[in-house]
């Protein structure tokens, strides 16, 4: 069932299928996470969910997916009720999805993942063949990845792109997309979401994308449905509604956190993280990080720019003690700092690296540990520095979850089952709840939706207001405009530029990013 | 000195092919079943109960294929089970496998009492340098014919892993179980068959230990190579082929000690037939720090995640 050439298919034919939910409720144990939701995309439509970190989006796609199974609720497919118990029947009904995590088999090449995807791939490979035909399907594709590389080493952005194109290639008609472009740059989403709008203003697909930004819903769906708590709550035609409607339907009437002011600091604050020539080398035994010195004074917050895998996650994982320094030394207040659990009490570093759930959280512990990773073995916690007391770390966890809005179903559950946003939430809670000096942050506000952004944003900022000396790693330029004092440009393991926020601009930062 | 010299090397390669053999069967089972994401420690046992059954039914029915057969049937029931076991939930593969491990062996000694003194027929071997005259070389060079079986598996599954369906979905369940679920691929299904085919590999191999080298059956048959297997493959990086040269390498190691005694250097015998063992350690050192290592490691296993 190779995809026909585009010459076949005529304009007038619509390949797309539409599809709607009636009535889909999921539960989890005693936890509601879909209540009775029923939406409706037309063939052709590029139709956006939106909702809190929580809400419930992921659940419902994956309902409609057959990857949970809904405890009531129906799927209607091109007007008729289907029965889809597990992806593959989806796969055949024509819907595809991009999951929140890539789904592409790391040792696999591009060209393998594609073709085993196939339902009817071919016992024995013809790869000459194979060849032959994926490249004529290239030609016709929107975008760009090579494919006879093990995935493992695309980036993020091409793995993104090809997760799609596996849809494609499997003459996926209806996409499901799970905030696809939390991994791409500004400009490559706008890439990617302007060739998929027009695949189906051409009838050949229909969209629906879960996503926290409103530029990309005004700019590219043409419906929307707002989920809140399990429950739909509203939604209509884009062209009728205001973005202010939609956050309202969002968060209902609670308030959103207002952009924290920045004090003024004064101008004789003495340095307080000091990094000092540090050079790291990445998995492959390659240096990641190059020789890199940079001082970050006491209430400033320094803005690390740069197009992803240049460096700034290896350098963050050697603040963090996950990789080590082959050389250069880190300094906090003029004293050598080693990346050791003493020293991030001592000097009270604290941190929040990028993909929590990975790097900074044991999944299968309950929220409450985790939330007590900093202090279980400290008083009040703890007795003789041994002696642990669940009492204390339960009552502050259930003070933390309350201060910091983390919805979970209950304090032992697994952090795991957390929703993207939420994990988030809970180790931000655990980082910034005591006094810290310094603040390492990487990518905070990924997969947030905007209340939480807006909130996180408004914490980085508070510390900073107290004194924190703040490295703020982001590939979000507007988030280190909004956020940062000095702003530094990295590439190829190297600071390429550094500038005062307010001395710079988007293009010059721009076009250092882009390594000229 | 240099026809002593060249009398070691002969004996040394035709110890390298003898030897060498389960361990081809036994690596290339333990390849199948870890590219799927499980590990079986049972393949000793399974190494065992193939060597009691492979002489048994060989011994019962006259035939040493049959035999090798049966062998290989023995795998398959062993590796089954350790397949079903491991797709209970929160069920252990390294757990299962120490199990199993017990299991084939203890099956083994207790059915295998009446065969020990029985003569079963051996299989036979290919004379590859019976016409060059010389008596070292065409006895160094009867090859036994499961050698080349287990280097003709090892193309085919070298080419599978990259040319079929079947091995793309091994390669595929093994490296990333939420991209074959994701596919529709029931994972527990895939490992289990992949187990109980990489067993089917193994019980062969124990089959040629009790009917051609060293050719009968007792308690004391294998010395391990079960479970030097398990690290061999680790050496070899999951490649089927590179199975083959490490196990060349170890039948080497394990060919030194008599190819030296059979050239009358009797000295640090016993030493000499540890080599293999220590070469295994020395493996083990070596690729744990090895980065290349883990990268080829599937990334389902559980001592990679
Ligand atoms: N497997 C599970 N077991 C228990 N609870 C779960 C499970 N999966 C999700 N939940 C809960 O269901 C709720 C909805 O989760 P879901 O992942 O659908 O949120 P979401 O809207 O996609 O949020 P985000 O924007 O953060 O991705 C959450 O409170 C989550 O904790
Ligand atoms: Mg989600």
């Amino acid at each position: 069932m190779s995809p026909l050439p585009a010459t076949a298919t005529s304009a007038a034919a619509v390949r797309a299928v539409s599809v709607a939910t009636q009535g889909m409720t999921k539960r989890f144990g005693g936890f509601t996470a879909l209540d009775d939701v029923s939406i409706a995309v037309p063939a052709g439509g590029f139709h956006v969910l939106l909702g809190e970190n929580g809400a419930g989006k992921s659940t419902l796609v994956k309902c409609m997916m057959g990857f949970y199974q809904p405890d009531a609720g129906t799927l209607v497919v091109d007007g008729t009720p289907v029965a889809v118990r597990n992806p593959r029947d989806a796969r055949a009904l024509g819907i595809g999805m991009v999951y929140q995590h890539f789904t592409l088999v790391p040792s696999l090449t591009g060209a393998e993942n594609l073709v085993i995807s196939r339902a009817d791939a071919p016992a024995v490979i013809n790869w000459g063949r194979e060849r032959e035909r994926l490249a004529a399907f290239m030609a016709r594709m929107p975008f760009r990845v090579p494919l006879d590389r093990p995935v493992a080493s695309l980036a993020a952005g091409e793995k993104q792109k090809l997760e799609i194109l596996k849809l494609l290639y499997l003459d996926g008609r209806f996409l499901i997309l799970d905030e696809p472009t939390s991994v791409l740059t500004p400009g490559e989403a706008d890439e990617v979401l302007g060739l998929l709008r027009d695949m189906t203003r051409r009838g050949d697909l229909s969209v629906l994308m879960i996503s926290h930004k409103f530029r990309e819903v005004t700019a590219f769906a043409d419906a929307v449905s707002v989920l809140r708590r399990g429950a739909l709550v509203g939604g209509g035609r884009v062209a009728d509604m205001t973005t202010d409607g939609m956050a309202r339907l969002m968060i209902g009437d609670t308030p959103v956190r207002e952009q924290a002011g920045r004090a003024p600091v004064a101008a004789s604050r003495q340095t307080v993280l000091d990094l000092a020539g540090l050079v790291a080398d990445d998995d492959a035994g390659r240096p990641a990080v190059d020789g890199v010195s940079l001082k970050v004074r006491a209430g400033e917050i320094v803005g690390i720019a740069g197009v992803s895998g240049n460096g700034q996650a290896a350098l963050v994982e050697v603040l963090n003690g996950q990789r080590p320094l082959r050389d250069g030394r880190i300094f906090i207040h003029n004293e050598p700092f080693e990346p050791v659990r003493r020293d991030f009490d001592r000097f009270r570093v604290f941190g929040l690296p990028e993909e929590p759930l990975k790097n900074a959280a044991v999944p299968r512990m309950s929220v409450a540990e985790n939330i007590a990773f900093r202090a279980f073995d400290k008083p009040p916690a703890a007795k003789f520095g041994w002696w642990m007391s669940p009492g204390p770390i339960r009552a502050r966890a259930a003070a933390l979850v309350e201060r910091y809005k983390v919805k979970t179903a209950s304090l032992d559950a697994p952090i795991a089952t957390l929703s993207g946003g939420n994990v988030q939430r809970a180790i931000l809670a655990r980082e910034l709840s005591g006094e810290v000096d310094v603040l390492v942050v990487a990518n905070p506000c990924f997969g947030l939706d905007f209340a939480s952004v807006a909130e996180i944003r408004a914490q980085i900022m508070e510390q900073r207001n107290r004194g924190a000396a703040v490295l703020l790693v982001s590939e979000d330029l507007d988030e280190i405009l909004e956020l940062a004092d000095r702003v530094a440009v990295m590439s190829e393991g190297r600071i390429a530029y550094t500038a005062p926020v307010g001395d710079t601009d988007r293009t010059t930062i721009g076009r250092h990013m882009a390594g000229h | 000195m240099t026809a002593q010299l060249a009398i070691v090397l002969t004996a040394m390669l035709g110890g390298a092919i003898r030897v060498s053999t389960p361990f081809i069967f036994v690596a290339l089972g333990e390849t199948l079943t870890e590219k799927s994401g499980r590990i079986n420690l049972g393949l000793e046992g399974t190494l065992v109960l193939g060597a009691m059954l492979g002489y048994a039914t060989a011994y019962l029915t006259g035939s040493p294929w049959l035999g090798v057969l049966a062998g290989g049937g023995a795998g398959v029931l062993l590796g089954t089970l350790h397949g079903l076991l491991c797709s209970l939930p929160r069920v252990n593969d390294i757990a299962v496998g120490i199990a199993m491990m017990t299991l084939g062996t203890g099956l083994a000694f207790f059915f295998g009492k009446p065969f020990i003194q029985p003569e079963a027929p051996h299989l036979p071997s290919i004379p590859l340098a019976d016409w060059t005259g010389d008596p070292a070389l065409a006895v160094a060079l009867r090859v036994n014919p499961l050698f080349f079986v287990g280097v003709a598996a090892a193309l085919v599954m070298a080419w599978g892993f990259r040319n079929t369906r079947i091995g793309l979905v091994v390669r595929t369940t093994g490296d990333s179980a939420a991209a074959a679920l994701a596919m529709g691929v029931s994972v527990n299904r895939v490992r289990t068959l992949a187990t109980a085919t990489g067993g089917f590999l193994a019980g062969i191999g124990g089959a040629f230990l009790s009917l051609y080298y060293p050719g009968s059956w007792n308690e004391g048959l294998s010395s391990g190579q079960g479970l030097m297997a398990v690290a061999l493959v680790i050496f070899a990086r999951w490649s089927p082929i590179r199975c083959v040269l490490a196990a060349l390498l170890f039948g080497a190691a394990g060919a030194i000690g008599p190819a030296l005694q059979s050239v009358g250097v009797t000295q640090g015998y016993y030493l000499f037939n540890a080599a293999p063992y220590i070469l295994t350690l020395l493996v083990m050192v070596g690729s744990s720090g090895s980065k290349d290592a883990l990268r080829a490691a599937p990334g389902e296993l559980s001592i990679t995640r």
